[in-house]
C-alpha cells in the first residue's frame, strides 16, 4: 500500500458503507445473525464443558476396606490410595460415620428404621475423588489392587455418560461453528458482490490507468472489515440481551439447577473478542472473495 | 515505442482476428489506425493495453515485452498509456477533478503532485474553469476532454484513442482532434483509431490501414492512401 493511500483506501472504505446504504445494513444484519448463532452455540458448549466439569469435580467412588483391618490399619492405607494416578484425593470414612450418614440421608424415610443397626454391619471406607472421568475405570481397577482394599463401587456408566454428553456437544458444536463460519462468508460475499458489482465501471477504470489489483482490494478490504466490526459489536450486545433473558428463566425454572451457568461477564471480553476476529476475518475474507471476478480486466 | 512483429491473435471461439501484423510507431508520432468494423483495430489496442494476449508473433510496448509479461507487470505498463475510450468512461459520481485526481492516487502521487498536475491538465484541455462540476452536467465534447485530461494526467508515453469522436458532432470531433495534435506536439505519442474517414482526411498524419486482420496500407496522407506497407 502506498504512503499517501492508506487515508484514501480506508475514506473510500466508508464513502462505499454509505453509498450503499442499503445492502451496508443488509451485510452488517446477515453478519450480526452469523455470529449470533455461532455465539449462542459456542455459549451453550462453553456452559455444557461447565456444567459436566462441576459434576466431574464431584465425582467419586467407594472403596471398601478389608474387614480384617482394624481402623488404625486402615487409615494406613489413605498415602497408598492418594500415590495412584488420577486419584486426587482419598478421604476416610469410618464403618461408624458411614452409617450416621445412611440415617441422616434417609432420616425422614419410611425406611428409616432399617438403619437401627450395630455399626459392625458396614465396612471402613474411602470415598476416592478422580482427576479425570475418563479414565476412571482404570483408577477403580488400580484401587482394587491395593491390598486391604476388599470391594470397590463406582457408577462407571453415570461416568461414561458425561463423558459421552461432554464430548458429543463439543464436536457437534465445532461442526456447526466451521459451517456456519463458512455460510456466513458466502453470505457477506455475496452481498458485497453486489455492492461490487454496482462499481465494476470504476474497476475496470482503474485498472485500465494501472491500479493493481490491491489497490482495488483495500477499500472493499476495509469496507468489508469496517461491516464486520459493526455487525460484531451489535452481536454482542444482543447476545449479552439474549444470554441474560435465558439465564434468567433457568435460574427462575429450578428443574434446570443442575446447570452450572457462567455468568457473561465471566466471558465477555472473550465472546467480543471472537466476534471481533470473526467479523474482521468475515468481511476481508468476504471482499476478498467478492471482488475477485471484477479483477480480470 | 510500440512495435508489432507479425502479431496474430484467435479467439477462444476460433475466430482469426489478426493474421500476422507488423509495425512499429516511434516515440513522439501521431498515428491513425483506421478499418472497417471487424477489422481487428479494437484488438490491435486491447493487445496494447494488456486486455488480451496475442496468440503468435512478438509485441513490445514502451519497453515492456507483452510475450511474456507478469500478469503483476501489467499495471505497470499500463502507466505507461493513456486510454481514452468512445464513451468516455468517467465515473459519473465524481466531479471532473475527482476523475483526475482518482487516477494519480492510483500510481501513488503524492497530494502536492496532485495539486500541481491536476490544474495544469485541466487548463491544457481548456476545462480549468469546470474542475468542481460533474460529469453529467457537461456536454459530450467536454466529458471528451475530459477523459483526454484523465489520460494525460499521469504523463504517460502514448495515449491509444479507440474511436474517441465516436459520440461526438463533426465540429466536436475536429475540436478533440485538434486537442490531440497539440498533445502530440509537446512531445506525447497519440495512436488513434476511428473509422471516419473524412476526419482523418483533414490531417496529414501516418495513417495505418487494416482489414480482415491485416494491415492493408501504411503511409503518410489520407485514408486508404497508396503508401507502402
Amino acid at each position: 500500500m502506498g504512503q499517501y493511500n492508506m487515508g484514501y483506501h480506508v475514506k473510500e472504505g466508508f464513502r462505499s458503507i454509505f453509498t450503499h446504504g442499503l445492502m451496508s445494513f443488509a451485510a452488517v444484519c446477515m453478519i450480526v445473525a452469523c455470529l449470533i448463532i455461532m455465539g449462542s452455540f459456542s455459549l451453550v458448549a462453553i456452559n455444557l464443558d461447565n456444567t459436566l466439569g462441576d459434576l466431574e469435580a464431584k465425582n467419586e467412588f467407594t472403596a471398601y476396606v478389608d474387614e480384617g483391618l482394624n481402623e488404625t490399619q486402615a487409615r494406613a492405607l489413605q498415602s497408598r490410595l492418594e500415590a495412584i494416578p488420577n486419584v486426587d484425593s482419598a478421604t476416610f470414612v469410618t464403618a461408624q460415620q458411614a452409617l450416621e450418614d445412611y440415617k441422616q440421608r434417609y432420616v425422614d424415610s419410611e425406611y428409616a428404621e432399617l438403619f437401627e443397626l450395630p455399626d459392625e454391619v458396614l465396612r471402613h471406607r474411602f470415598r476416592i475423588h478422580v482427576e479425570d472421568i475418563e479414565a476412571l475405570a482404570q483408577t477403580v481397577a488400580a484401587v482394587g489392587q491395593v491390598a486391604g482394599i476388599a470391594d470397590t463401587q463406582a457408577a462407571l456408566e453415570v461416568a461414561q455418560g458425561f463423558v459421552t454428553v461432554r464430548n458429543v456437544a463439543g464436536a457437534v458444536a465445532w461442526i456447526l461453528i466451521l459451517m456456519l463460519l463458512v455460510i456466513s462468508l458466502f453470505i457477506i460475499a455475496n452481498t458485497i458482490k453486489l455492492a461490487t458489482f454496482h462499481r465494476r465501471e470504476e474497476i475496470a477504470i482503474m485498472k485500465m490507468c494501472g491500479a493493481t489489483n490491491w489497490f482495488v482490494r483495500w477499500p472493499f478490504i476495509f469496507e468489508g472489515m469496517i461491516l464486520g466490526l459493526i455487525g460484531a459489536l451489535a452481536a454482542f450486545l444482543i447476545q449479552w440481551g439474549i444470554y441474560g433473558i435465558i439465564v434468567a428463566a433457568i435460574t427462575e425454572y429450578g428443574g434446570l439447577q443442575i446447570l452450572a451457568i457462567v455468568p457473561f461477564k465471566a466471558l465477555a471480553l472473550r465472546v467480543l473478542g471472537a466476534f471481533a476476529a470473526a467479523g474482521l476475518a468475515i468481511g476481508a475474507g468476504g471482499s476478498l472473495l467478492a471482488i475477485r471476478k471484477f479483477l480480470q480486466v | 515505442m510500440i512495435r508489432l512483429i507479425d502479431v496474430q491473435k484467435t479467439y477462444d471461439n476460433g475466430t482469426r482476428a489478426l493474421k500476422g501484423v507488423s509495425m512499429k510507431i516511434e516515440d513522439g508520432e501521431f498515428v491513425f489506425l483506421v478499418g472497417p468494423s471487424g477489422s481487428g483495430k479494437s484488438t490491435i489496442l486491447k493487445l496494447i493495453t494488456g486486455e488480451v494476449t496475442c496468440t503468435g508473433g512478438r509485441l513490445m510496448v514502451n519497453g515492456y515485452n507483452l510475450n511474456n509479461i507478469r500478469p503483476r507487470q501489467i499495471p505497470y505498463m499500463r502507466r505507461t498509456l493513456g486510454v481514452i475510450f468512445q464513451d468516455f468512461r468517467l465515473i459519473e459520481k465524481k466531479t471532473v477533478e475527482e476523475n483526475l485526481t482518482f487516477v494519480m492516487r492510483v500510481v501513488g502521487a503524492s497530494p502536492r503532485e496532485i495539486r500541481k498536475r491536476v490544474p495544469y491538465v485541466l487548463q491544457l484541455v481548456g476545462l480549468d474553469h469546470k474542475g468542481d462540476r460533474l460529469p453529467t452536467e457537461l456536454s459530450g465534447g467536454e466529458q471528451q476532454r475530459v477523459a483526454i485530461a484523465r489520460a494525460l494526467v499521469n504523463n504517460p508515453q502514448v495515449i491509444v484513442a479507440d474511436e474517441p469522436t465516436g459520440n461526438l458532432d463533426p465540429q466536436r470531433s475536429l475540436e478533440i482532434m485538434m486537442l490531440l495534435e497539440k498533445i502530440n506536439e509537446l512531445g506525447t505519442t497519440v495512436m488513434v483509431v476511428t473509422h471516419e474517414k473524412e476526419l482523418v482526411n483533414r490531417f496529414s498524419k501516418r495513417v495505418v490501414a487494416i482489414e480482415s486482420g491485416r494491415i492493408i496500407s501504411d503511409g503518410m496522407g489520407g485514408y486508404y492512401n497508396n503508401g507502402s506497407v
